[in-house]
C-alpha cells in the first residue's frame, strides 16, 4: 500500500465503521458487535503493517504523504510518523478494541455507543498521524464530540455536568490553541508543524512572529501551552479530570486514560518544544514547577481518595505528569547532558506507553468492581477479594505493581529513565519527585490491601464472582503485555530511542 | 395689439376651456339635474368636468412651451406647462374620486368650483406680473374655501372653512401688502424687473418686511411651519376631495407660484446680507429654518395622532418642509427636483384621500383602527393605500422616494454642509426615519389588523376605482422610470 | 454568467406570481415560489462554475437610467459579490422547504419573501451606489409585513423595531452619500464617482461621512451596540423570514460597510477603526455571554447572529487584506449556519411542540422525539461553535490572522468569544435535545419508557438541511473554493487601502 493510502485508512477506517453503524439498516445484534470489533481491530492491523515499515536507523518519519488540500491558507493534507507516532498509534491500536469490548459488555444502544466510539478513536489516531494544524486540530476537536456524548449517554448519574465541564475545558483550551496558530499563520504563512519547526530552527520564526508585535511570540505559546496542557492534563489546568473519569463509562475512562491523555503529551512533544524552544527553556523553572506539583499533588491526592476511580484520576495525574517533567527538564537544560537528555526523553515516551496499559487495566478493574459491588468504587466498600477472586486478584496486581513502578514489569522502565534523566538535569527536581513515588507506593499498596487482603467485607461478602470469559478477553492481554514490555523493554525502546538521540543530538546547540 | 390679444386668449385657453366646462357643468345640471338621484347628478358633472379637464390637457400639451407671453406678462417655460398638465392632471383625479365620495347635495355647483379653483391654480403657474399673481391666487383661494365648507352636514366643514377662509385671508393680505412695497421699492410689478431693480440698490428694511410677507403667504399656502395651523383642521373637516385637492394640486401650484416671486423676482435678495442689511442672509436661511421647523413638528406630532386625516395633515406639514427645501435647491438645480417631489407628492394624496372617501361613504370613522381589516373588505383599497402610504414614506421603487432623494441630493449640492439647505436635507433624512413608523401603523391596521367589528366589503365605483388605479401605476411608473419627468427639465 | 443579472427580475417576476397563484391555492403558490427560488439557484450555480477570478468588477449590466443625476441600472459582479449571490441563493431556496407548511395566506407570505430576496440579490449586484440602495429599501417593507403578519412572540412590536432601525440605518447611509454627492461635486452616483467625490472632502468631512456611512450599514449588520433590534425581530419572525433575516439580510449591512464605506472613505476608515474594532470585540463578548443565558431557545440563536457577525465587523476593522477575505467568507458561513439553527428552532422544534421554552424541553426526550432535528442541530451547533471540517473555522482563521497583523489584544477578546460560543452552543444542545431524560441506563435490562414515538422529519425539511449542511462541510473542507473568488477581489484598486502585514 502507498503511504497516503495506508495513513488515511488507519483513520477511515475506524470512521467508516462508525458510518456504517449510524447510518446502515437494521443490522442484527452480532453483526453490530462484529463490525464494531472489526473496525476497532484493523487499527492494530495498519499498525503492525507500518511497524514492518519501521527502520530504526532512520530517526524522522519513516512513512509520509504530503498533498495539497487548501491552497489559499497554505494548508496541505500532510500525514506521516516516526517512531514516537507509531508508538502512540500502537497504543491505541491495543487500547481500541479492549475499550470498546468494556463499553459494549453490559451497554445499552450498543449500535450508537459503538459508532461515537469508533469516531473517537478514528479522531486520536488521526491527531497522532496529521502533521499539518488543519488535519490535526479537525481530529483533536472532533474527538470531544464522541466523547461527550458517551460520557453523558453512558455514564453515571452525574455525566451530563461532567461532559459539559470536560468540554467547555478542553474547548477553553482549543481557543489557545486556534488563537496561536493564527498568529503563526499569520506570520509565516503556514501552520504545518514540520514546516514551522524548519522555520524555528533556521531562525526566521522568532523575527516573522515578532513582527506582528511586542505580545505575539509570548500569546502563542501561552495558547498552544493552555490548549495542550488541558489534555495530558498538566497541573492546573486538570480539573475537569476527576469528575470526568469517575462518571464516564470504564471503556470510555480506559480510553481516555489511556489514549487522549497521550494526545495531549503526544502534543507537547510534536508541537510545543519543536515550535517554541527557546520560550520553553525561558519557562522551563516555572512549567518544571507546575509538572512537579501534577506529581506530587496528584500522588497526594489519590492517597486521599475514597474512591477507586477518583484515586485512579488522580494517579493519572501523577504520571502524566512524570512525562512532562522530563520534557521540561530536558528543555530547560543549558549545555545539554546527551545521555541524560536521551533517557529522559525516551523514558518520558515510554512512560507514556506503559501508563497507558497500566492506567486502563486499572480502570477495568474499577469496573469490574463496580459491578460486582452494585455501582459503587468506595474503597471501603470492599475488602477480601483475593479470598473471594483469586484469579481477579492476580491479574489485578500485576496491573497494580506495574502501576507502582516495579521492576521486571513494564512501568519500571519509563519511570528509572526519567528519574535517571531528571536526577543529571534537574537534581533538586527530582529529589521531590522521588517523594511522589513513595507517597504513589502507599496508595497503591493500601489500596491493595484495603481491597484485597483481609477479611471478606462490604459488597465481597455474598457472592463475588471471578473473571469471566470476556472479562478475561479484556485483562488478559493488558498483563500479558505488562509482563511482555516489563522483561523486554527493547521492544519499545527500540522505537523511541533513534528519536530521543536525534533531538539529543540537536539539543547540543543552545 | 390685436395679434397680442390673439396670442393671449390662444395662451389662456386652458383657462377659458375651463371656464366653459365649469359653466357648463352646472347649466347642465340645472337642465337636466332635476329629479335624477344625486349619484347620477354627480356623474354627469364628474364627466363634464373630466372632459373639459382632458381638452385643456391637451391644450396644454400641444403648445408647449413658448417662453413669455403678453408683453412677458405671461411665462410658459417648461415649469409652466409641466405644473399645468400636473395640476390638470390631479385635479381629473380627483374628480375621479369624487365619484367614490359621499354625493353632496349640489354636486355641480362642486365641480363647478374645483374647475375655477383649477383655472387658479394654471394662472398661478404662469403668472410673471404681481397683479396677475394676486388675482390667480385669490381666485384659487375663494374657490377653496367654498370647497372646504361644502359638507354642510358636518359642523367640523364650517369649521375647516372658516379656519381656512380666515387665515387664508390674512395672508392674502399680507401677500398684498408685501407686494405693495415691492412697487414701492422698486416701481414695477413685473417679475423680471423687480429683480433687476432690487440688484440695482438697496432698500434694506423694506425689503426684508416685503419678503417676510412673501414667506408668510407661502408659508400660509403651502403648509409651511409656523403657518400651518390651519392645515390639521382642514385636512379633517373638509370633505375628503376637497381636502386632497388643497393638499396637492393647490401645493403644486402654490410652489411653482412662490418659486417664480421668490427667485425670479427677489432672486437678488436671497442669500446676500448687503441688500437686506442687518442680521444677514435674505430669505434663504429663513426659508430653511422655517423648512427645519415644518420637519420636525409635523413629523413628530404626527405620531401622537390617532385620526388618520390629521396624521396625513402633519405629516403634509412635514413634506411641506420637504418641498420647501425642494425650492431652496432649484435656485441652484433648477426647478425640476422640486416640481418632480410636489408633482408625486400630490398624486399620493389624491389617492390616499380618494380610499378615505371611499371608505367614509361605507359608514367608516376617522380613527387609525377604522382601517383594520381593510385587506379582507377591499383588497383593490388596501393595494392602492400601501402603495400611496409607501411613497409618502419614501420607499422604492415607488416616486416618492426619488422625488425626496433628488431634493436632498440637489439640496447638498449647492455647497455641502456649507449652505442651510445641506443640514436640512440632513434632518430630512432623519425625519423620514420617524415618518415610516407612522405610515406603517397605518398598512399595520390595513393589512395585519383583524376587524374586530366584522364589517363588510366595501364598494368602490368603478371611475373610483380607476382613479386609484392610475394614481398608484403612475406612482410606479414614475418611480422606477424618473427620467421620463425628470429628463423633461 | 449570461442569467446572472436576470435574478434580480425574474424573483420579483416570481413574487407577484406567487401573489396571484396563492388566490387560486396554497400548493400553487409554494411551486411558484419554489420554482422562483430553484432558478435562483440555478443561474448562481452557472455563473459560479463559469466565474474566472479577477480583480476587476465584472459588468453585466450597464444601461442610463437617470441621466440627470448620472444614475446608471449597472449590475457587475466580482468574487466577493458571487459568494454571497450564492449564498443568497442557498438560503432563499431552504428558506423556501422550511416554508412548506405555512397555510395562511400563502401567496401574499411568498410574494413578500421573495420581493424580499430579489431586494436582496439587487443589493450584492450593484455597481451603482443610488441602485444599491433602492435595492437595499425595497428589502425594508416586506419585512415588516412578514414578521408583522407571520410571526410569534411579540411580532408586531419585533416587526416595528426591526423596521425601524433597518430603516433608520439606511437614512444614515443615505445622508452620508448624498452629502458626499454634493460636497464633493461627484459626477454620477457609480463606485468610482463617489469615490473620487470622498476624495476631495476634507478631513473631517471624510471622518464624518465614513461614520455616517459605516455606521448606517452596521445597523444592519448587528454592530453592538445598535443591535437590539436583532434578537427581538429575529425571534419574532417566522422560520423562513428568521433564517433570510439572520443569515442574508444582516449580511448585507456588513456587505455595504466592506463594498461602499472602507473603500469609498478610508481616511474616515482609518480614524474610527480602533472603536469599530472594541465595539465589535465588545458585541462578540456581550451577545455570547447574553446567550448563555436564556430561556428562549430562539433567543439563544438570536443572540449568537449578533456573536458571529461581530466576527465579521472586526475583520473588517482590521483593514487586512486576510481579515476582510475571512469576514467576507464567514458571511458565507454564517449564513448557511444561520439558517439551519432557525430551521431547527422554528420549523423543526416549535411547529411541532410548539414551545421554545428551554426549561419545558428540557423534561421532554427531544432527542428521542426528534432525532432527526437533534442531529441537524447538533451538526449546525458544532459548526456554529467554529469546529473544524466546517465553514466556520477556515473563516474565522482569517479574521484572527488579520486580527494579530493589526492589534493583538482583540485576539483574546475573540478566541473568548469563540469559547462563549462553545459554552452557550453546548448549552443549549443540551438542554434543548438532550434533557433530563439524557442518560441511557448502564444496563440494557432498564429501557425508557417505550411511549416515545420518534417523528421523522418531512421531505421538504430534509431536502432543506441537507442543502445547508452540504454547503457547510463543502467550505468547511474545501473553503479554496470561495475564498480562490474572494482574494482576488480584494486586490482590487477599491481595496488600495487594505493592509498586507498579515503574510497571504
Amino acid at each position: 500500500m502507498t503511504a497516503a493510502s495506508l495513513l488515511t485508512a488507519l483513520v477511515a477506517v475506524p470512521w467508516l465503521g462508525a458510518l456504517l453503524l449510524a447510518t446502515g439498516g437494521a443490522l442484527p445484534a452480532r453483526a453490530v458487535r462484529a463490525l464494531a470489533a472489526l473496525a476497532s481491530l484493523s487499527t492494530l492491523v495498519f499498525g503492525a503493517l507500518l511497524l514492518a515499515r519501521f527502520d530504526p536507523a532512520v530517526p524522522g518519519l519513516f512513512v509520509e504523504t504530503r498533498l495539497p488540500w487548501i491552497r489559499s491558507l497554505g494548508i496541505d493534507y500532510h500525514l506521516g510518523l516516526d517512531g514516537m507516532g507509531l508508538l502512540f498509534v500502537l497504543l491505541t491500536g491495543v487500547l481500541g478494541p479492549l475499550a470498546l469490548a468494556t463499553t459494549l459488555r453490559r451497554a445499552a444502544k450498543v449500535r450508537a455507543a459503538s459508532a461515537w466510539f469508533l469516531l473517537l478513536q478514528g479522531s486520536a489516531l488521526g491527531v497522532f498521524v496529521a502533521l499539518d494544524f488543519f488535519p490535526w486540530f479537525i481530529c483533536w476537536e472532533l474527538s470531544l464530540v464522541p466523547a461527550f456524548f458517551l460520557i453523558r449517554g453512558w455514564g453515571g448519574a452525574n455525566g451530563g455536568a461532567a461532559a459539559y465541564r470536560f468540554v467547555v475545558f478542553t474547548l477553553a483550551g482549543s481557543a489557545g490553541l486556534l488563537l496561536a496558530f493564527a498568529a503563526l499563520y499569520a506570520a509565516t504563512g503556514t501552520m504545518n508543524f514540520a514546516d514551522l519547526a524548519q522555520l524555528r530552527a533556521t531562525g526566521e520564526l522568532a523575527g516573522k512572529l515578532g513582527g506582528l508585535g511586542t505580545l505575539a511570540p509570548a500569546l502563542a505559546f501561552l495558547g498552544v501551552l493552555v490548549g495542550l496542557g488541558v489534555k495530558a492534563p498538566l497541573f492546573p489546568f486538570h480539573s475537569w479530570m476527576p469528575a470526568t473519569y469517575a462518571e464516564a463509562p470504564v471503556g470510555v475512562s480506559m480510553f481516555l486514560t489511556g489514549v487522549m491523555s497521550k494526545m495531549g503529551v503526544y502534543g507537547f512533544f510534536r508541537i510545543l518544544w519543536p515550535i517554541f524552544p527557546a520560550e520553553l527553556r525561558a519557562h522551563a523553572a516555572p512549567l518544571l514547577v507546575l509538572a512537579l506539583a501534577g506529581v506530587l499533588l496528584g500522588a497526594l491526592a489519590a492517597l486521599r481518595s475514597g474512591s477507586l476511580r477518583r484515586m485512579l484520576a488522580y494517579s493519572s495525574l501523577n504520571h502524566v505528569s512524570y512525562c512532562l517533567l522530563a520534557l521540561f527538564a530536558v528543555a530547560g537544560a543549558g549545555r545539554a547532558d546527551g545521555v541524560a537528555v536521551e533517557a529522559a526523553l525516551a523514558g518520558a515516551l515510554i512512560q507514556a506507553f506503559n501508563h497507558g496499559l497500566s492506567a486502563a487495566a486499572l480502570f477495568f478493574v474499577a469496573g469490574v468492581l463496580e459491578h460486582r459491588s452494585g455501582g459503587t468504587s468506595d474503597l471501603d466498600r470492599f475488602g477480601g477479594v483475593r479470598a473471594a477472586a483469586p484469579r481477579f486478584a492476580l491479574l489485578a496486581g500485576v496491573a497494580l505493581f506495574s502501576s507502582l513502578g516495579l521492576p521486571g514489569l513494564n512501568g519500571f522502565v519509563g519511570e528509572f529513565l526519567i528519574f535517571r534523566g531528571v536526577f543529571a538535569l534537574q537534581p533538586l527536581v527530582a529529589a521531590l519527585a522521588t517523594v511522589a513515588l513513595l507517597v504513589t507506593a502507599i496508595f497503591l499498596l493500601g489500596f491493595w490491601q484495603r481491597v484485597f487482603h483481609g477479611p471478606r467485607s462490604g459488597a465481597v461478602t455474598g457472592t463475588f464472582a471471578d473473571l469471566d470469559a470476556a472479562e478475561w478477553r479484556v485483562l488478559g492481554p493488558l498483563v500479558v503485555l505488562m509482563i511482555l514490555l516489563g522483561v523486554a523493554p527493547q521492544l519499545l525502546a527500540g522505537l523511541v530511542n533513534p528519536l530521543a538521540t536525534a533531538w539529543a543530538a540537536t539539543l547540543t546547540l543552545p | 395689439m390685436s395679434t397680442d390679444y390673439a396670442l393671449l386668449f390662444r395662451a389662456l385657453l386652458p383657462e377659458a376651456l375651463l371656464t366653459a366646462t365649469a359653466l357648463l357643468v352646472i347649466g347642465l345640471d340645472l337642465a337636466w339635474g332635476p329629479g335624477r338621484s344625486r349619484g347620477s347628478r354627480l356623474q354627469m358633472a364628474v364627466g363634464a368636468g373630466l372632459l373639459g379637464l382632458v381638452a385643456a390637457a391637451l391644450v396644454v400639451w400641444q403648445d408647449g412651451s413658448q417662453g413669455t407671453v403678453w408683453a412677458g406678462n405671461l411665462r410658459l417655460d417648461l415649469l409652466a406647462v409641466a405644473v399645468r398638465l400636473g395640476v390638470l392632471g390631479l385635479a381629473a383625479l380627483s374628480l375621479l374620486g369624487l365619484t367614490g365620495a359621499r354625493a353632496s347635495d349640489q354636486p355641480a355647483e362642486y365641480v363647478g368650483l374645483a374647475l375655477l379653483a383649477t383655472v387658479g391654480f394654471l394662472q398661478m403657474a404662469v403668472a410673471q406680473n404681481l397683479l396677475l399673481a394676486f388675482l390667480a391666487l385669490e381666485l384659487a383661494s375663494l374657490s377653496l374655501y367654498v370647497l372646504a365648507g361644502y359638507d354642510r352636514g358636518r359642523p367640523e366643514s364650517a369649521e375647516a372653512a372658516l379656519k381656512y377662509f380666515l387665515q387664508g385671508g390674512v395672508s392674502a393680505a399680507l401677500l398684498l401688502f408685501g407686494f405693495s412695497l415691492l412697487y414701492g421699492i422698486t416701481g414695477r410689478i413685473d417679475l423680471t424687473g423687480i429683480s433687476v431693480a432690487l440688484a440695482a440698490h438697496s432698500d434694506a428694511s423694506l425689503g426684508a418686511v416685503a419678503v417676510g410677507m412673501v414667506l408668510a403667504a407661502f408659508g400660509f399656502k403651502a403648509a409651511v411651519a409656523p403657518f400651518h395651523p390651519w392645515a390639521p383642521d382642514v385636512y379633517q373637516g373638509a370633505p375628503p376631495m376637497s381636502a386632497a385637492l388643497i393638499a396637492s394640486a393647490s401645493k403644486l401650484a402654490g410652489l411653482a407660484f412662490f418659486w417664480r416671486i421668490l427667485w425670479s423676482g427677489l432672486g437678488p435678495l436671497s442669500a446676500t446680507s448687503s441688500l437686506t442689511g442687518g442680521a444677514g442672509g435674505g430669505w434663504v436661511p429663513v426659508l430653511a429654518a422655517m423648512c427645519a421647523v415644518s420637519l420636525l413638528l409635523g413629523n413628530l406630532v404626527a405620531l401622537a395622532q390617532v385620526s388618520v386625516r390629521r396624521l396625513l395633515a402633519y405629516s403634509a406639514i412635514g413634506h411641506a418642509g420637504a418641498l420647501g427645501l425642494g425650492l431652496l435647491a432649484a435656485g441652484e438645480v433648477g426647478p425640476g427636483p422640486m416640481f418632480y417631489y410636489a408633482a408625486t407628492y400630490g398624486l399620493a394624496t389624491v389617492g390616499a384621500f380618494a380610499c378615505l372617501a371611499l371608505l367614509e361613504r361605507a359608514g367608516d370613522g376617522d380613527r387609525i383602527e377604522d382601517l383594520a381589516g381593510l385587506r379582507r373588505r377591499s383588497p383593490l383599497i388596501a393595494a392602492c393605500l400601501a402603495v400611496f402610504v409607501l411613497s409618502l414614506a419614501g420607499i422604492p421603487p415607488l416616486a416618492g422616494f426619488f422625488g425626496k432623494f433628488v431634493v436632498f441630493a440637489a439640496a447638498l449640492r449647492i455647497d455641502g454642509l456649507g449652505h442651510p439647505a445641506g443640514w436640512v436635507a440632513l434632518l430630512a433624512i432623519a425625519m423620514s426615519a420617524v415618518a415610516l413608523y407612522y405610515y406603517l401603523i397605518l398598512l399595520k391596521q390595513a393589512w395585519i389588523a383583524d376587524d374586530a367589528r366584522a364589517r363588510g366589503r366595501v364598494d368602490v365605483p368603478p371611475a373610483a376605482a380607476l382613479g386609484l388605479v392610475l394614481a398608484a401605476a403612475l406612482l410606479l411608473v414614475l418611480g422606477a422610470f424618473p427620467a421620463l419627468l425628470l429628463g423633461r427639465f | 454568467m449570461s442569467l446572472l443579472p436576470w435574478i434580480p427580475v425574474a424573483t420579483l417576476a416570481g413574487a407577484v406570481l406567487a401573489l396571484a397563484a396563492g388566490a387560486r391555492s396554497a400548493a400553487a403558490a409554494r411551486a411558484v415560489a419554489m420554482v422562483t427560488a430553484l432558478f435562483g439557484l440555478l443561474a448562481a450555480g452557472v455563473a459560479a462554475a463559469r466565474f474566472t477570478p479577477s480583480s476587476e468588477l465584472v459588468t453585466l449590466v450597464d444601461v442610463p437610467w437617470i441621466a440627470q443625476l448620472g444614475i446608471r441600472y449597472h449590475l457587475a459582479v466580482d468574487g466577493i459579490s458571487l459568494s454571497l449571490v450564492v449564498l443568497t441563493a442557498i438560503a432563499a431556496t431552504a428558506g423556501v422547504l422550511f416554508s412548506w407548511t405555512v397555510a395562511e395566506r400563502v401567496g401574499e407570505f411568498f410574494a413578500l419573501y421573495l420581493t424580499l430576496v430579489a431586494g436582496v440579490y439587487g443589493v450584492f449586484l450593484s455597481a451603482d451606489v443610488f441602485l444599491l440602495f433602492v435595492f437595499y429599501e425595497i428589502a425594508i417593507v416586506p419585512k415588516y409585513f412578514l414578521v408583522a403578519g407571520w410571526g410569534s412572540t411579540r411580532r408586531e412590536y419585533g416587526a416595528m423595531k426591526l423596521v425601524l432601525y433597518s430603516f433608520a440605518g439606511s437614512a444614515l447611509v443615505l445622508a452620508g452619500l448624498v452629502w458626499t454627492y454634493g460636497a464633493g461635486g461627484a459626477e454620477g452616483f457609480s463606485f468610482g464617482a463617489l469615490t473620487e467625490a470622498a476624495a476631495r472632502m476634507s478631513y473631517g468631512e471624510n471622518v464624518a461621512a465614513f461614520g455616517l456611512v459605516f455606521f448606517g450599514f452596521a445597523t444592519l449588520a448587528g454592530l453592538f451596540p445598535l443591535h437590539t433590534w436583532a434578537p427581538t425581530g429575529h425571534v419574532a419572525a417566522p422560520t423562513a423570514a428568521s433564517m433570510l433575516l439572520a443569515g442574508v439580510v444582516m449580511k448585507l449591512g456588513a456587505y455595504g460597510c466592506l463594498r461602499i464605506a472602507l473603500p469609498f472613505y478610508p481616511v474616515g476608515f482609518a480614524a474610527w477603526q480602533m472603536v469599530i474594532g472594541w465595539l465589535a470585540v465588545a458585541g462578540i463578548v456581550y451577545a455570547g455571554l447574553v446567550a448563555l443565558v436564556q430561556r428562549d431557545f430562539k433567543f439563544v440563536i438570536g443572540y449568537s447572529s449578533v456573536s458571529h457577525m461581530g466576527f465579521v465587523m472586526l475583520g473588517l476593522a482590521t483593514g487586512e487584506v486576510e481579515a476582510l477575505g475571512g469576514a467576507t467568507l464567514q458571511m458565507f458561513s454564517h449564513g448557511v449556519i444561520a439558517g439551519l439553527l432557525f430551521a431547527v428552532v422554528g420549523r423543526m422544534v416549535y411547529e411541532r411542540e410548539h414551545t421554545r421554552d428551554l426549561v419545558e424541553l428540557e423534561a421532554l426526550p427531544m432527542h428521542r422525539r426528534l432525532p432527526g432535528a437533534a442531529a441537524v442541530f447538533v451538526l449546525a451547533g458544532l459548526a456554529s461553535m467554529g469546529l473544524p471540517g466546517f465553514s466556520g473555522f477556515p473563516a474565522e482563521l482569517k479574521i484572527l490572522t488579520g486580527i494579530w497583523a493589526f492589534h493583538p489584544l482583540w485576539a483574546v477578546g475573540a478566541a473568548g468569544g469563540v469559547l462563549v460560543a462553545g459554552a452557550f452552543t453546548l448549552r443549549v444542545i443540551q438542554r434543548a435535545f438532550f434533557g433530563r431524560f439524557s442518560a441511557v441506563p448502564a444496563t440494557a435490562a432498564e429501557t425508557p419508557d417505550q411511549a416515545v414515538v420518534p417523528t421523522r422529519l418531512t421531505l421538504p425539511e430534509r431536502l432543506g438541511a441537507l442543502l445547508l449542511l452540504a454547503a457547510t462541510i463543502l467550505i468547511g473542507l474545501k473553503p479554496d473554493l470561495l475564498l480562490d473568488w474572494i482574494m482576488p477581489a480584494l486586490q482590487s484598486p477599491a481595496f488600495h487601502f487594505a493592509a498586507s502585514r498579515a503574510v497571504p
